[in-house]
């Protein structure tokens, strides 16, 4: 081993470090709408204040959210990996819970950014 | 010739074993696409004992054997990815000639993940994936240096049976 094998290693140890920090120091905000896109395309928007369990069945496959609390996760999946039911609860804007097989990604955002957005469209 | 073509027909064969072994080591953290990469270790020890065009073909050949016999299009498409930028990425630091085998292999393992990262954000059309970049990198790290220590102690080994045989 070289001393440069060391140097590079602890260099994507360090990018990893930086990256992380700035992932956690941003977007802490808790939103209070999630959003399901699959394939793209979005499937629904659901609002975090009232618990409940959404189906969601597409072409890729069955997929069960589950909202409790103001945080989301997925509880049911049948694709082969299983990835998503273990990515745990969201509850913040920066975090997104994936099912690639799927094509299916959870996110979370606010409601604020939403009413603006319908209140451009209306001036329109 | 012969020699040479039997000889990358035998390391197809050993990555596909190594590929399939891996599929029996269930390791699931909850991150998608965290492997060990065992069949990567045939990519790292052929970087130094043959040409670069023969590695390039023994990694694609397992990519399309494994991924027809396993996979279907889309793993595919992500095991392409990762194995084209993660060789490019090793061939680079190789012939740089400042990292020993452990560090081309470590180098190899991240890049492997960024390359499959950026499939699937591409796939999905969404940049939050790349919340998964910093764990990916550390593990790609870990594994790639893993596989860069056992790379190590098979090269000399390696090297003596090449000379034995005389010019591949």
């Amino acid at each position: 081993m070289k001393k440069n094998d060391y140097i590079l290693a602890a260099f994507i140890f360090l990018f990893a470090g930086l990256l992380s920090a700035i992932i956690f120091v941003s977007g802490n905000e808790r939103g209070n709408f999630v959003t399901v896109t699959v394939d793209k395309k979005v499937y629904g928007t659901y609002s975090l204040s009232e618990n409940q369990d959404i189906e969601i069945d597409t072409e890729f496959g069955h997929n069960v959210l589950h909202i409790e609390n103001g945080s989301v996760s997925m509880t049911e999946a049948d694709c082969p990996d299983g990835y998503c039911k273990r990515q745990g609860e969201i509850s913040t804007e920066k975090e997104a819970i994936v099912c690639l097989p799927h094509k299916l990604i959870v996110e979370i955002e606010s409601a604020d950014e939403q009413n603006e957005e319908d209140y451009d469209f209306l001036v329109r | 010739m012969s020699k040479r073509i039997s000889a990358c027909g035998l390391l197809v064969a050993l990555a596909m074993i190594f590929s399939y072994i891996e599929t029996l080591i269930p390791i699931n953290l909850g991150l998608p696409g965290m492997k060990l990469g065992i069949a990567n270790l045939v990519i790292v020890i052929g970087l130094y004992l043959l040409k670069p065009q023969e590695v390039l073909l023994i990694s694609l050949v397992r990519i399309f054997l494994i991924g027809f016999l396993f996979g279907n299009g889309m793993s595919i498409l992500y095991s392409l990815a990762g194995g084209l930028v993660s060789f490019f990425a090793m061939l680079l630091l190789k012939r740089s000639e400042k990292f020993s085998v452990v560090g081309v292999s470590l180098f190899g393992g991240s890049m492997h993940n960024v390359g499959q990262l950026f499939i699937a954000a591409a796939v999905v059309e969404n940049a939050k994936i790349f919340y998964y970049l910093p764990p990916l990198l550390c593990v790609g790290c870990v594994t790639g240096i893993l596989i860069g220590l056992l790379a190590l102690r098979i090269l000399p080994t390696g090297q003596k049976i090449i000379q034995n045989a005389g010019t591949l």
